[in-house]
């Protein structure tokens, strides 16, 4: 049961990458490599931060103007500097590498003995693991309102409008390449902050932290899409956070299944893999039925 | 004196300057437009059709000559910009329309067309009995579509839709771009007596590109033929009227 509960701790606060990522990969059809480096970018920023004496919800929200700074970067690479999009998110997340270090001093900085979002006497009144559970779901559900509200005014639907059709979006005098840099610029900082709960509520950062964050940010949007289908954009954003928690619970069983640790990063694209196959599979699975049905029929 | 809506002087086009594969595609074409004309234009491929709308649109750049819209200087300007003014119906029935966002959500954009965009609940519901009436008038059932996304429309439905969100906010130049070429005959044939209506309705100023002489002829009050890069014959009402098809085939060519 502890375990269960901390799968879906883990699930609430690692959906606010899957957030950010449903920005630039679903709604703008940007895939942004960025985010492998914005992830440990956040963790650094508000792990040193606190470390030096700054409070923990300023040293997360810190975490956050980073990451928009750090997604600034890759839209003016990409939209002014004409950089296709896949490398423009390389190049900043290689740069971010160096960065980490320098603001870190080292590979691995620790939060031992120091404050943390998730040390208060309520959440150390809470039951083990329903710390997470909580900060998650608190955060989750400030980002996804903030998210829902924007992506239904003028420039959220203006927004949207731009992924759909960039030619389109233009013609009616929307300036596709400001929309695209405020959309790289808000994921980020989303996954800017996700960074900063993770290393939080592990008790340390560390430079590698990032590897593998765009597969369990995509195995989120996608999980979600193939469980629930046909969804409203708004369900969509609330299915992110399934999707993350699903695959959190997908990850405990399978370790239970006897898997080390190591294999974690091996596993997840595995997972991603099959489930992005998924609607593939379920195609022939579907038709096949429909033949044995027409041979029924006729028998 | 009144200015004309739209002036090109001496507009000249060439792509890929400064290589040997230098192609000048429009050759110093100069235009005016008055309000409330509907202009068909007509030339075979190549003759510059689709490059005279990107160069209007802000699409593409001119090498030389001017562009004023209204009297005012807007060969600088950029497509985002024009919007304000202008807009534009393609022949792709895919390019005028977002897939995934609904009739309703589409036609709400273009109703902002050259607006800022700010940060307001888009509030769509109430714009519905508007919608509602507005895709009535194009009698092929949209007004029952206005919550499906525009990809499960059929072709004459979606370009039905890119027509009336070019004339939901009225455009001081709208430009269509062989709109119905895509279509059947008989949606075609539709679509294309609806435009005529609207825009003697709406008193719109329209350029339309089509490759049907017949259309080219029975519409509109002047009729360009575009010949490499060139105009190179204008008819005006009247001596359209004295045209037949076969004898405007022989000006194409």
């Amino acid at each position: 049961m502890n375990m269960i509960v901390s799968a879906i701790g883990q699930g609430l606060l690692w959906a606010l990458l899957g957030l950010g990522l449903y920005l630039t990969f679903r709604i703008l059809n940007f895939a942004d490599m960025t985010v492998e480096g914005t992830f440990p970018l956040g963790a650094a920023v508000a792990v040193t931060s606190i470390t030096q004496g700054v409070s923990p919800i300023l040293a997360t929200l810190l975490a956050g103007i980073i990451g928009v700074i750090a997604g600034l970067v890759t839209g003016l690479l990409y939209t002014k500097g004409k950089i296709p999009s896949l490398l423009a998110g390389i190049l900043v997340m290689t740069a971010i590498y160096s960065i980490n270090l320098r603001i870190m001093g080292k590979s691995n900085i620790s939060l031992f003995g120091k404050a943390n979002l998730f040390v208060s006497k309520f959440l150390n009144s809470l039951p083990k693991y329903f710390d997470s559970v909580f900060i998650g779901f608190l955060f989750i559900l400030i980002f996804t309102l903030f998210v829902n509200f924007s992506l239904n005014t003028n420039f959220g639907q203006a927004f949207i409008a731009t992924g759909d059709n960039p030619q389109m979006a233009k013609s009616l005098g929307i300036k596709t390449d400001r929309m695209i840099i405020l959309g790289l610029m808000i994921s980020n900082g989303l996954v800017g902050i996700c960074g900063a709960l993770i290393a939080q509520n592990n008790g340390y950062a560390d430079i590698n932290m990032g590897i593998g964050t765009i597969v369990i940010a995509l195995a989120s949007i996608i999980i979600g899409e193939v469980i629930f289908k046909n969804l409203t954009l708004n369900q969509r954003l609330i299915a992110v956070t399934l999707g993350s928690i699903i695959y959190r619970l997908l990850l405990l069983l399978v370790l239970q299944l006897g898997f080390n640790t190591n294999d974690l990063n091996l596993l997840s694209a595995i997972v991603l893999a099959i489930c992005m196959m998924l609607p593939q599979l379920e195609n022939k699975f579907n038709l096949k039925k429909a033949f044995l049905k027409g041979v029924k029929k006729h028998d | 004196m009144t200015n004309p809506v739209l002036e090109l002087k001496e507009i000249t086009t060439k792509v890929n300057q400064g290589t040997n594969q230098e192609l000048t595609i429009l050759k110093n074409i100069s235009l005016k437009v008055n309000k409330g004309d509907y202009i068909t234009i007509i030339g075979t491929n190549g003759s510059g059709k689709s490059t005279l709308f990107n160069v209007i649109s802000g699409l593409m750049q001119v090498s030389v000559g001017k562009i004023y819209l209204n009297g005012e200087d807007i060969t600088n300007l950029k497509e985002e910009n024009r919007s304000k003014f202008l807009s534009r119906v393609f022949q792709d029935p895919k390019l005028g329309t977002a897939p995934r966002m609904t009739v309703a959500e589409n036609l709400l954009l273009a109703l902002k067309r050259g607006e800022k965009r700010n940060f307001l609940p888009r509030n769509l519901k109430n714009y519905f009995p508007q919608f509602i009436q507005l895709t009535k008038s194009m009698h092929n059932g949209l007004e029952n579509r206005l919550n499906s996304p525009t990809e499960v429309l059929s072709g004459g439905q979606r370009q039905a839709l890119s027509f009336l969100m070019a004339i939901i906010k009225k455009p001081d130049i709208l430009l269509l771009d062989e709109h119905t070429a895509a279509l059947d005959p008989k949606t075609s044939a539709t679509l294309m007596n609806e435009t005529d209506n609207q825009i003697s309705r709406g008193h719109l100023t329209a350029l339309m590109i089509t490759h049907k002489l017949e259309d080219a002829l029975k519409f509109g009050n002047y009729l360009l033929v575009l010949n490499q890069g060139k105009i190179k014959f204008i008819f005006s009402k009247e001596e359209k009227k004295k045209l037949t098809v076969n004898e405007l085939e022989k000006f194409l060519i």
